[in-house]
């Protein structure tokens, strides 16, 4: 039969040698590899108790963003979620009352605001859009959940500890932030 | 009727045939595209209007085919009628530019730019104007003015800081309105557009005040924060309506109509006005009839928006697991401090 293409390549088989054929300096140079491996840097960690750092710019699950007064900085624009590529971003305005300017920065402010974290693709574009530095992805995951439900964060999760009567877990949140954007 | 003679007029070296007695602006809105100036005060629909904005500047480089010389300063094309062999240059002149990028350097000196804010984000003139000849920053150091909220009734929201004082509304209260209730009080850095006596505006057909308006300091109250124009969906609609023509557009959400407004030409200008009861009272899509989704040009920030409706996710764990429930579903709150619930305060 005539061959299609001239590219086949006709496999010789010698017979093998003796030491070939005995097996075993292969079987003891392939264990030796193997040992040389124990006393080699272990590539992995044990991830709960050591974690390793954050590359710096590491996006995570989206913080909403307070001012040094603890008031809120989102006002419901929307250009997060316009500018967001996969949809995520839901949210409700509405106009702050008279007795609210210590809880909200402007006049109007998010009344529910709602990300669906299983669309997120994480690509930090809401972060970009915000003009009023509200909100910025952090260095935490979206832990693993059964329920679809439990992925849509509303503003009680996203929120920012209060910085005058939560310092410390306010600094936590920001010190990660601060330091990312130095680098 | 006299055969009204037709001149030759060039803007931005095309040459086009208007009728006489046509102004610099409406000929090239004419011809149309890159050459058009902008208009903030000019309203080819309200006599009298125009010449307050100094947006739509340009240059004279020949008067006529009778007296060739140039126009020593800048026109306002809004005010100024063609000539006959009439030369005009709009982007392509230097000295345009230069003006135009200094009269919206103006316009925003006391301009709020609380654009996040603000409801006609979106569909502003002046966000245009701003984004194409704008400056990155204000050089203006002192204290920009602002007024007091005065209360214009039900219907309309006023915010007198972001107003530009194109006199628009005035106009359109005159000429459509029997009486108008209110004007432009105060002069210069004082000037204002108010009612002098807290007066809500109640006319039938003020509600066109707000499609007229080129920036936010007149506002729907109905629509007031409800949502972002980019996220409604704009939809043709009319209905049989005694007092007006009817024709309307529609801003939709889903099924819900968040607000009315007049249908508006290529310029941003409304081609017919409607009524009060048709803008505010009729917010449901059962009393309209819908023509079909307007025509949004594909660079406008309006096409932008997606979202359509919300959609509840079915849970679908318990079904597939014979009807077990998860044992373990985790927090984020266990996990993450910079996410945490307990320290979201009531203070």
């Amino acid at each position: 039969m005539e061959r299609l293409t001239n590219r086949a390549k006709v496999m010789e088989q010698k017979p093998m040698s003796f030491m070939e054929s005995l097996y075993l300096p292969a079987i003891f140079k392939g264990m030796a590899i193997t040992f040389m491996h124990l006393f080699k840097k272990k590539a992995t960690i044990n991830y709960p108790e050591q974690q390793r750092p954050f590359s710096p710019v590491f996006r995570g699950l989206h913080v909403l963003n307070r001012d040094e007064e603890g008031r809120e900085n989102c006002t419901a624009c929307g250009l997060c979620a316009v500018a967001c590529p996969a949809e995520a971003i839901t949210m409700e305005a509405a106009e702050r009352k008279s007795n609210e300017e210590h809880l909200y920065r402007e006049e109007k402010y998010a009344a529910k605001y709602e990300i669906n974290m299983l669309r997120c693709i994480f690509c930090g574009l809401c972060e970009e859009a915000c003009p009023k530095d509200a909100i910025y992805l952090s260095e935490t995951f979206a832990p693993s959940s059964f329920t679809r439900k439990s992925f849509i964060y509303s503003k009680d999760e996203l929120l920012i500890p209060h910085p005058v009567n939560e310092p410390e877990k306010f600094a936590a949140a920001k010190g990660a932030r601060e330091a990312r954007q130095k680098n | 009727m006299a055969e009204v003679k037709h001149i030759k007029v060039t803007i931005d070296n095309i040459t086009v045939e208007v009728p006489q007695g046509t102004t610099i602006l409406q000929a090239a809105r004419m011809i149309g595209g890159d050459v058009v100036p902008p208009a903030m005060c000019y309203y080819s629909k309200l006599e009298g209007s125009g010449g307050k904005c100094r947006t739509c500047l340009v240059e004279v480089a020949k008067g006529s085919e009778a007296d060739p010389r140039p126009m020593p300063k800048l026109v306002a094309s809004c005010r100024t009628g063609v000539m006959d062999g009439m030369e005009v240059r709009n982007i392509t002149s230097d000295r345009v530019k230069d003006a135009r990028n200094g009269v919206v350097e103006f316009l925003l000196l006391n301009h709020p730019l609380d654009c996040p804010i603000c409801d006609q984000a979106g569909e502003c003139h002046l966000q245009d104007l701003g984004y194409e000849h704008g400056k990155e920053a204000t050089r203006y150091e002192f204290k920009r003015r602002t007024f007091e909220k005065h209360d214009l009734g039900p219907y309309i929201q006023l915010h007198m800081t972001r107003c530009i004082l194109c006199y628009r509304c005035v106009y359109t209260a005159d000429q459509l309105t029997e009486k108008r209730v209110h004007g432009v009080l105060s002069r210069g850095d004082h000037a204002e557009i108010a009612t002098y006596i807290e007066k809500s505006l109640d006319n039938n057909f003020i509600g066109n005040v707000i499609d007229v308006c080129p920036v936010g300091a007149l506002t729907d109250k109905t629509f007031r924060f409800k949502n972002r124009v980019w996220f409604t969906k704009p939809v043709l609609a009319h209905r049989e309506c005694k007092s007006c023509c009817g024709k309307v557009t529609l801003w939709q959400r889903g099924d819900q109509v968040l607000r009315v407004t007049a249908r508006k030409d290529q310029w941003g200008e409304v081609e017919e006005w409607i009524c009060n009861e048709c803008r505010f009272d009729k917010k449901s899509t059962s009393d309209w009839t819908i023509e079909g989704p307007a025509q949004v040009s594909r660079h406008s920030v309006i096409s932008q928006g997606h979202y359509e409706k919300l959609v509840q996710p079915k849970e679908t764990f318990t079904a597939v697991h014979d009807g077990r429930q998860p044992q373990l579903l985790m927090d984020i709150h266990s996990v993450s401090e910079v996410n945490d619930k307990t320290a979201k305060t009531k203070s």
